[in-house]
């Protein structure tokens, strides 16, 4: 199982001097996933990926790399790994082909790949036609493009990119869109934005952050179970619907009517009709409810303390 | 090791294209090149001073590296602020920090690019009191060990200058400490010829033996004398090594 994932955190947790800014985050990634990471400003996503990117150290919890843990040897893991920062760690005096070089170099890409292996990232990422220029005569799009390639020149297993189509123009953001669908066919990816049409358009999975903690982690799109609304007869108590298998979170909205959160890829609807039905409760009303990533957003952010707390 | 060697070539070649190093090039050439003509001018127009000297080497060579040293003093920091403080505001250091590369040999490879700048320096100061050579007879190893020194000299300035680079986010605050650094280490130098012998409980310190032991200059002045004890190179050794592991340490620790 654990070798299924190309990158696994447990329990990553960060302090900064007394504040707790990342509390017990679980993040696994598969092969060929774009995972979104979302969340308001201040969530601690961007703690999120330094620390999985290795270049901040752990409170506690671990991260491995395709099966290297990166604190006992970060040198191996981060071989795996690419990472954008949320500034592009460019040096604007280079020409792109003089810092892809060096960042082939950096990660030990044999010298008779290297030119190919900067081609490939070049082509990958749009700069087929930059090649000799200098990062700093480029627009702020093309020194992103230029960033996601010095990610993606070593062909890591897993690439992290920080907010990528931050301050960029609808044209630009297109353009990355479609470069991060394409790296996906030979890379897990993970995206963090706190732009959800964003992350949308290009996730197929997104965990949400608020407050250092996940409060959702969901396949996105149709996958996604709905949210189920049911009214029963009976009075019954929020403990005995969370205890139902696959209810991860149990709402009361009046005192018969409940809104059941199932469990990352659980669909409970079938399930709570037979167990109303068997139990006696008096299944009045059952509904289906997609929310919108929006709605959802809005709902889990919003309030002061996580879920997570209230779930069974 | 390759990795080391990517750094350093990076440093070197970043170096070569910003405009800071070609000027800083040319005022020490501007400078040294100045104080080489004056003191051949002084030279031929008071021939009768050499006999104070060990010849024409120690007059014009030692004198030269004398003057480049304090030349550098106020290069290096200058150099070195880019190192790490620079990348660390500019956010390009995060490269380095993601990348598999163990912290000592990201701080090898800085030092080694920077240390191959300093080299060109090093050759072209070397270069004008050899051109005498074409002229009169020179003390080859009076020079030889005066070249020596001033590279040593070179490294444990900007093994300094390196690390407190690596202490710092503000270019100009890491110039500023490694100017202050160097300029301490010149004032140890000054205590050692002074002629203070505190008595603490009875005893005399040692004082102005343990500060002439403790400074650079003072093993600089040896060499510059012709004087080649392994004594003297083993300190610029050691204080060089210290200061980039100490360094390295800083480095290590940037992700806590």
């Amino acid at each position: 199982m654990e070798s299924d994932f190309k990158l696994r955190a447990q329990g990553l947790t960060r302090d900064y001097a007394g504040t707790r800014a990342v509390d017990g985050v679980d993040i696994a990634l598969a092969p060929g996933e774009i995972l979104g990471l979302l969340g308001p400003n201040g969530a601690g996503k961007t703690t999120t990926l330094r620390m999985l990117a290795g270049t901040l150290a752990v409170t506690a919890g671990t991260v491995t790399l395709a099966g290297h843990d990166l604190a006992g040897e970060p040198q191996r893991a981060k071989q795996h790994l690419g990472y954008l920062p949320e500034r592009p760690p460019v040096h604007p005096e280079l020409t792109v082909d003089e810092y892809l070089g060096f960042c082939a170099r950096l990660h030990a890409v044999p010298r008779r790949q290297r030119r190919e292996a900067i081609a490939a990232a070049r082509a990958d990422c749009g700069l087929e036609d930059t090649g000799r220029r200098l990062i700093g005569h480029l627009s702020k799009g093309y020194q992103q493009r230029v960033g996601i390639a010095q990610a993606i020149v070593h062909r890591p297993d897993v690439v992290i990119l920080d907010e990528p189509t931050a301050g960029l123009d609808p044209n630009q953001l297109r353009g990355i869109r479609e470069l991060i669908a394409r790296l996906s066919r030979a890379h897990s990816v993970i995206i963090s934005s706190h732009i959800l049409s964003e992350i949308q358009a290009t996730a197929a999975r997104v965990v949400i952050m608020h407050q250092g903690r996940i409060v959702m982690d969901e396949p996105l799109g149709e996958t996604a179970a709905p949210v189920v609304e049911i009214a029963l007869r009976e009075a019954v108590t929020a403990d005995s619907l969370t205890g139902l298998d696959g209810v991860a979170h149990a709402t009361a909205l009046d005192d018969h009517r409940w809104q059941l959160t199932p469990a990352p890829g659980c669909d409970i609807r079938a399930m709570i009709a037979e167990t109303a039905a068997g139990r006696g409760w008096g299944l009045l009303e059952l509904g289906a409810a997609r929310y919108s990533l929006e709605e959802r957003f809005a709902a889990l952010t919003s309030r002061d303390a996580p879920p997570r707390e209230a779930a069974a | 090791m390759s990795v080391m060697l990517a750094i350093a070539r990076h440093e070197w070649s970043r170096l070569f294209v910003s405009p800071l190093a070609w000027m800083l090039l040319a005022i020490t050439q501007l400078l040294t090149g100045l104080l080489f003509a004056l003191s051949l001018t002084d030279l031929s127009l008071n021939p009768q001073r050499i006999g104070e000297y060990d010849g024409v080497s120690e007059l014009v060579g030692a004198g030269l590296f004398r003057f480049a040293t304090v030349v550098l003093l106020l290069v290096v920091p200058l150099l070195t602020m880019r190192a790490f403080a620079e990348e660390r505001k500019s956010g390009s250091l995060e490269l380095m920090l993601a990348a598999p590369v163990s912290p000592l040999a990201l701080v090898l490879g800085k030092f080694a690019g920077t240390m191959g700048y300093l080299t060109v320096m090093w050759a072209l100061i070397g270069l004008m009191p050899l051109s005498l050579l074409t002229a009169t007879p020179l003390d080859v190893g009076l020079l030889a060990a005066g070249l020596l020194g001033l590279w040593l000299v070179m490294a444990a300035f900007t093994a300094v200058g390196v690390f407190i680079s690596a202490l710092t986010r503000e270019p100009t605050l890491a110039a500023i400490g490694t100017l202050g650094a160097l300029l301490l280490l010149w004032l140890i130098y000054a205590l050692s010829t002074m002629d203070w012998q505190p008595v603490v409980l009875g005893t005399t310190l040692p004082l102005a033996d343990a500060a002439e032991a403790l400074s650079l200059i003072g093993h600089h002045d040896a060499l510059l004398r012709g004087i080649f004890a392994s004594a003297d190179l083993l300190y610029f050794v050691i204080f060089t090594a210290c200061f980039l592991a100490l360094a390295a340490v800083r480095i290590d620790m940037e992700r806590h």
